[in-house]
């Protein structure tokens, strides 16, 4: 009988509901298949929007306001929650200085990053002295249908040759030097990479590799290397082959309009 | 080679391209005067659009109530005009110093365009002047079409000379490709120049946004006077204009993202570049805050509503569903916020196995977002939809068959919004952009035959009873409060994203910035400045909104000696 009338009460139904929101994003989420633990800055994010959704709720209108407000105004004024009074005055300063200690308290790890992921490509770059325009550019090597597979298989034979070590034989961004890395190395497999970017992006990024990142939104933490200076402009787009063939992934295409290529 | 042209540009900027100001700097100082001139300019060009509707509502639809608040506003607009005009003034005189270079450079190209500015600058005071004093001299019959017809031509001049103003700065962003930086700027052509690539989309998209604004700013007044009235009926008044402003507001805000999906679309088909910067790179955060910014307008304009249904009789029976919308509502705003790249330490970073969550990243590319806002929208138009209908019950016969049509037109909008939704993660980019149309149609599709319905059914409709104004608890006004700065905020955020993505250029790739402040902001400092300048035009907006309260009081006093002012209690006139 008393939990019913818990149940039914305003404050208690927006406690219940913070927590069982709070307790949903941090422990069932990562729970959930291919699922992993919530950033905690995103949990700051969803916390703050459940927390104004209850609060909406609960002054919506007259009378649930009223009866939301019934506890709170009873801790602080009635005689009878001396105690309970005592321990939120306690309690509740504590929980705030904990919150401040968590955050100025010093730790080994390094600060959480706020990184853009997708460096704007010029619109026409220099490859060992030839001129080459990105813009509205596909993969040369998917003209020749008849000799993908073998360009596709020299891809392979280069993947396996140089980028094996950083992106890993899964082609997850987990190979064996992956952990030396912050931030790790690009996850092809994942729909955010190479699933939402043109070849001609992938060219660039692999052909000027982290010194060719554009100044904007500097300083970059990438490790990968120019590969221009080790490969030449076939093998880079028959890795590119690889990728997307062994990923299963499409790569993005250019929208066509009347005026040609954009 | 434009490499070697650029450098020479460099070289010669060394000394008088570039004023220096005192403490804020050259940057800071351009940045708040630009700043707070557009937020006026907004303001001087959305009021009279809501000026110009609510006469022409009291004109033809008979209730005097709509033309004193039309009359209302437009006595706000004479100071705001004045307002406007300084901090042009100030602008102008900032630009002219402080970058003479490029402010010459802008004046070889578009010198007649500034003339005819500033004449129709000119004939729009005067047609405010005569719109306004002429209010009550030309108060009936044909005289009052003819004064009607003068707020028309108060906003046509407005909006010509955004359409001016505006082209300086599209051209700054998207100049036409043929121009380049070795071109003389008094040999480029004047049109040339001012039909570039996204002046259009910026007139429509900054239209709209005027109708928003204006309407936000009218709420925000009216809560101001709400919360100071003295009287049941002052109180009934203003939260009747506080409601008015806020439906106007909401409504406009329905039809905002598409003009902003448009401009969007335009950004990335005349530069890849600046689009990816903008939405995929450095400036994407800025999206992130505007998700959650427009997040909170949806729900305070919900929350406005749903706290109104307490002062409408009939308005119990749609209770019990305010909180299935909510629900869906907070879900959104959930969904609509869920950044892509997520911020997170190298712990967090090593679980996730990237800066891309395994589970929760599916929420954070376009397909999710698309979904939820057009949800969002849909049920924002059917929280009106129960407001509107709360105490009227429909009479005519087909009434339960047009509702049922109404509730399945819902359910057909929302299942295409979530077909299209969930489809876009399995087919490629490019078709998947070509889904959001999909989905935005339908939304407007079912808003547009249901509103149709609704007016048909509500014909003769038996009323359960007037709505009580003025029974409203004062944090329904702080609502309004919220809207009107929550809109303020976002013009400044993503009116730096859309100008910061010219990165080091003045003009995008033609004209060079090689001034000490080249460098593109940081997003704090950004953040930061823009909410410096949305805290001077709020203040300076509450000066206006004193003012108006001062020259009504004033009339007061004069209409009722005997009574000593600021009495509680006592009468104030007009309403």
């Amino acid at each position: 009988m008393n939990l019913r009338r818990y149940a039914d009460h305003p404050f208690w139904q927006a406690v219940g509901i913070v927590v069982a929101a709070y307790a949903v994003i941090v422990y069932v989420v990562p729970l959930l298949p291919g699922s992993a633990l919530v950033p905690k800055s995103v949990v700051l994010q969803y916390m703050a929007t459940v927390l104004v959704g209850v609060l909406i709720y609960v002054s919506d209108n007259e009378e649930r306001w009223a009866s939301f407000r019934e506890p709170i105004h009873a801790a602080l004024v009635e005689p009878r929650l001396r105690l309970v009074r005592a321990g939120l005055l306690v309690a509740v300063p504590a929980l705030v200085g904990l919150v401040a200690y968590g955050q100025v308290r010093t730790t080994v790890a390094a600060p959480p990053n706020l990184r853009s992921i997708h460096p704007a490509p010029p619109a026409e770059i220099t490859f060992r002295g030839k001129s080459i325009t990105l813009t509205g550019l596909d993969n040369p090597l998917r003209q020749h249908p008849e000799s993908t597979p073998a360009y596709t298989a020299e891809g392979k034979r280069i993947y396996y040759q140089n980028c094996l070590p950083c992106h890993g034989d899964h082609l997850d961004g987990q190979g064996h030097y992956a952990a030396g890395f912050n931030p790790i190395p690009a996850n092809f497999q994942d729909n955010g990479t190479i699933a939402q970017l043109t070849e001609s992006f992938v060219f660039w990024r692999v052909a000027k590799g982290g010194p060719g990142l554009p100044r904007e939104g500097t300083p970059w933490n990438s490790a990968m290397p120019r590969w221009e200076d080790f490969l030449t402009e076939r093998e880079i787009w028959s890795v590119i082959l690889f990728l997307y063939d062994q990923t299963g992934w499409t790569p993005r295409t250019w929208e066509r309009s009347q005026g040609g290529a954009r | 080679m434009p490499e070697a042209l650029l450098l020479l540009q460099a070289a010669a900027d060394t000394s008088h391209a570039y004023g220096e100001f005192p403490l804020i700097g050259a940057r800071a100082a351009v940045w708040i005067a630009a700043e707070v001139h557009l937020m006026f300019a907004a303001f001087v060009l959305g009021v009279p659009m809501f000026a110009v509707v609510t006469e022409a509502i009291g004109i033809f639809g008979g209730d005097e109530r709509y033309d004193r608040l039309s009359k209302e506003f437009t006595r706000l607009l004479l100071v705001a005009y004045s307002a406007t005009a300084i901090w042009g003034t100030i602008l102008v005189f900032f630009l002219a110093t402080l970058y003479p270079k490029f402010f010459a450079y802008l004046l070889a190209v578009f010198a007649p365009s500034t003339w005819v500015y500033a004449g129709l600058f000119f004939v729009e005071s005067f047609t405010l002047y005569l719109y306004y004093y002429g209010w009550d001299r030309w108060k009936k019959g044909r005289a009052k079409v003819g004064h009607w017809t003068l707020g028309i031509l108060l906003n046509v001049w407005g909006t010509i000379v955004m359409f001016i103003a505006n082209s300086w700065l599209t051209y700054m962003m998207t100049p036409p490709r043929d121009i380049t930086p070795s071109t003389d700027p008094t040999t480029i052509k004047l049109w040339h120049a001012i039909a570039n690539a996204t002046w259009m989309p910026i007139n429509v998209h900054r239209l709209i946004a005027n109708v928003v604004f204006g309407g936000a700013i009218v709420g925000a007044y009216a809560s101001y006077r709400f919360l100071a009235a003295r009287t049941e009926d002052e109180r009934a008044h203003y939260d009747w204009m506080g409601y008015v402003g806020n439906f106007i507001a909401m409504s406009a805000l329905i039809v905002l993202p598409f003009a902003g999906y448009w401009l969007g679309r335009e950004i990335y088909q005349y530069d890849q570049s600046m689009g990816i910067t903008m939405m995929g790179g450095f400036m994407s955060w800025l999206w992130v805050i505007q998700a959650f910014l427009i997040a909170v307008l949806f729900l305070t304009g919900n929350y406005y509503l749903w706290i109104g249904m307490g002062r409408i009789p009939g308005a119990e029976r749609f209770r019990p569903y305010t909180k299935w919308l909510l629900v869906i509502l907070v879900l959104g705003a959930i969904v609509w916020g869920t950044p892509h790249t997520m911020i997170a330490d190298s712990k967090e970073l090593a679980a996730m196995g990237g800066s891309h969550h395994p589970f929760l990243g599916a929420l954070g590319v376009m397909s999710a977002k698309n979904t939820a806002v057009n949800l969002m929208i849909l049920t924002t138009f059917l929280s009106f939809l129960l407001y509107r209908r709360a105490n009227t019950r429909p009479v005519v016969p087909w009434a339960r068959t047009g509702t049922l049509i109404q509730g399945a037109m819902f359910a057909i909008a929302a299942g295409i919004v979530l077909f299209y939704g969930i489809r876009g993660y399995f087919v490629e980019a490019i078709v998947r952009i070509g889904f959001s149309v999909y989905q935005v149609l339908a939304v407007l599709a079912c808003i547009l035959c249901v509103t149709v319905i609704d007016l048909l059914m509500a014909r003769g409709a038996q009323s359960l009873g007037a709505i009580r104004w003025g029974k409203m608890p004062p944090r329904s006004q702080y609502a309004l409060f919220i809207l009107a700065v929550t809109f303020t905020w976002l013009m400044g955020l993503m009116g730096f994203a859309r100008s910061g993505i010219r990165q080091y250029w003045h003009v995008w790739q033609v004209m060079q910035d090689t001034s000490a402040y080249a460098a593109t902001p940081a997003l704090g400092y950004a953040a930061k400045m823009i909410s410096l300048c949305v805290l001077i035009f709020l203040s300076l907006v509450a000066f206006v909104f004193w003012l108006g309260g001062l020259a009504e009081k004033s009339t007061f006093v004069a209409a009722a000696p005997g009574v000593s002012p600021g009495t509680r209690g006592a009468q104030h006139v007009g309403h």
